[in-house]
């Protein structure tokens, strides 16, 4: 069978928001939070500290673009426009790149307060797991950062990574972590933290007869060793809580949260918004300090 | 006397048949997924080029990371006494060797007689070995043949920020949509890998005479930036340094 096009594995649901009951008009303050990630951008707006409006996409080649792309994208269904916006902050990654911004607040900072608005106050250790990075964050009621621990070097545990490996796997990544599951025996984890040596190693695996759903867990297991020795060192206080894409996967998850021996907090908001939703809070509260625009 | 040195490498087995310490014959197979079959073949290809028969081979070495699959080897060598051996063999005035391969990267300290005074490896980070090139080839969709002189036409560095194979990949793909002229981003990249080569070498200390084994020798981009960072006026290369270690390894199984 001749496939006109090739599947893209990798390529996660890119999706926006509008709460139907929220009216921006007569609003205080309208704030507005971009992370951009690099590989994923979002933009939060809020009514007066509640989130109004998201936009989650892939982030592209050019930074300035990904914010513009990301706000136009979450303000799609509505007909609020940025120039009716109090305060912007630009964070992640490419938080320099943000044209809109006032100013700009570091990732850690913003996933923090981000994890204490889905979460709430009871939060003390928040895990990022993103696109090219996973953070551990430790933090008191507030969301202020007290401590953290990060990884931006290598890929494994990251989502490019998994990224890879469905590819490589021809596994649609939202799948990923189901699947994973979906074997009569857990296997040994890859012995290979690189992704690249892994990948070798994964493809050794299949020859040797293991299903790709074997592959997948071996896979996600050591992912979540990986992200393990992360926690260690900085240390785990309950509560916990996860933000950032890999949330979704509960290959990697499930596998980490049985490896702690601890449930992480749940919230029914997109994980991967967390940073843009500190953002626009850090942006509200500057607001109540009377520095919003105009 | 006639010796078969095999080194079974994570992307290429290699062997070299050598005859009262010369080399007579070089055959490379693919390693890929039956590593057995791939030192079968490649024994095959190196006894033709030789023109030999097979029982000829009074003792065969083995190494490489599928040493194991060697089932004809009479000895097995170690990769770092394999490369260290090697090195005596192609330059005795040598006191330092570095071999990348596709997978891993090793460096070793000797002294005159051969013996290994330190040693360094990287298996654990692909951004260490050949696998870094080839992806950056692919990302840049260049010939990795074509990929190193590229880089020699370049007088523009620029840094390189990831240091991950899997990162590094983004960032080109980034640098090419920001219309960064392709020769530079080569030159970045070949920077990059010597760079770290040049951290491995250092762990056992710079001691020239120093000699470079492995596929990625072959690189004129590499091996430029490798002797520009490493502050030497050269650095000793065998013809096909990617037979270095099966070399060694003969040379090894010559002496039992």
């Amino acid at each position: 069978m001749v496939e006109a096009k090739k599947q893209e594995f990798w390529r996660w649901a890119e999706t926006n928001w509008v709460d139907p009951d929220i009216r921006w008009e007569g609003a205080e303050f309208i704030t507005l939070g971009i992370d951009v990630g690099s590989v994923s951008s979002q933009a939060v707006i809020m009514v007066d500290g509640k989130i109004y409006a998201w936009g989650n996409m892939r982030t592209g080649s050019n930074s300035p673009n990904s914010a513009r792309n990301a706000l136009k994208f979450a303000l799609e269904k509505t007909t609020l426009t940025e120039d009716k916006v109090h305060y912007c902050i630009g964070t992640g990654y490419g938080r320099v790149n943000v044209p809109m911004g006032d100013r700009t607040v570091t990732e850690i900072a913003c996933h923090a307060r981000g994890a204490n608005f889905f979460y709430g106050s009871t939060v003390r250790t928040v895990l990022d797991v993103g696109g090219q990075d996973i953070k551990a964050i430790r933090c008191d009621e507030k969301g202020k950062v007290i401590n953290f621990l990060m990884n931006d070097k290598c890929a494994a545990g990251t989502g490019r990574g998994m990224e890879v490996f469905s590819d490589l796997l021809s596994v649609p990544i939202g799948e990923v972590g189901e699947r994973s599951y979906k074997v009569e025996k857990e296997p040994l984890a890859v012995s290979s933290t690189c992704v690249v040596y892994a990948k070798s190693e994964a493809t050794g695996l299949l020859r040797k007869g293991l299903s790709t759903n074997e592959v997948l867990a071996a896979y996600c297991s050591a992912m979540a060793d990986r992200i393990y020795s992360l926690l260690e060192r900085i240390g785990v206080e309950p509560e916990f809580a996860i933000t950032g894409g890999m949330a979704k996967n509960k290959g990697v998850i499930g596998r980490l949260t049985k490896k702690m021996g601890l449930e992480p907090l749940k919230t029914s908001w997109d994980t991967q918004l967390a940073g843009a939703a500190g953002a626009a809070l850090f942006g509200y509260a500057l607001c109540h300090k009377g520095r919003g625009r105009k | 006397m006639i010796t078969a040195g095999i080194d079974c490498g994570a992307k290429n087995t290699k062997t070299v048949i050598i005859k009262d310490g010369k080399i007579i014959g070089k055959g490379q197979a693919i390693t890929g997924f039956e590593q057995a079959m791939a030192v079968k073949a490649s024994f095959e290809m190196a006894i033709k080029n030789a023109g030999i028969e097979p029982k000829e081979v009074e003792h065969i070495g083995g190494t490489g990371s599928g040493a194991k699959s060697i089932k004809a080897a009479t000895i097995q060598v170690n990769e770092i006494k394999a490369m260290t051996v090697a090195a005596g063999y192609f330059f005795p005035t040598s006191r330092t060797v570095a071999d990348v391969g596709a997978e891993e990267a090793r460096a070793a300290k000797f002294d005159e007689n051969g013996a290994v005074i330190d040693f360094a490896i990287n298996e654990k980070c692909a951004a260490g070995s050949g696998a870094f090139i080839e992806s950056m080839a692919r990302a840049l969709e260049t010939p990795l043949a074509e990929l190193g002189a590229l880089a020699l036409s370049s007088d523009n560095p620029i840094p390189l920020n990831a240091q991950c194979v899997i990162f590094a990949e983004s960032e080109v793909v980034g640098l090419i949509h920001a219309k960064t002229e392709i020769k530079d981003i080569s030159r970045a990249i070949h920077d990059a890998i010597a760079s770290r080569i040049v951290s491995l070498i250092r762990r056992v200390g710079v001691n020239p005479d120093i000699v470079m084994l492995g596929g990625l020798a072959h690189n004129p981009g590499f091996t430029t930036a490798l002797q520009r960072e490493l502050g030497v006026d050269k650095i000793f290369i065998p013809v096909d340094p990617e037979y270095g270690s099966a070399v060694g390894a003969a040379v090894v199984a010559a002496r039992k």
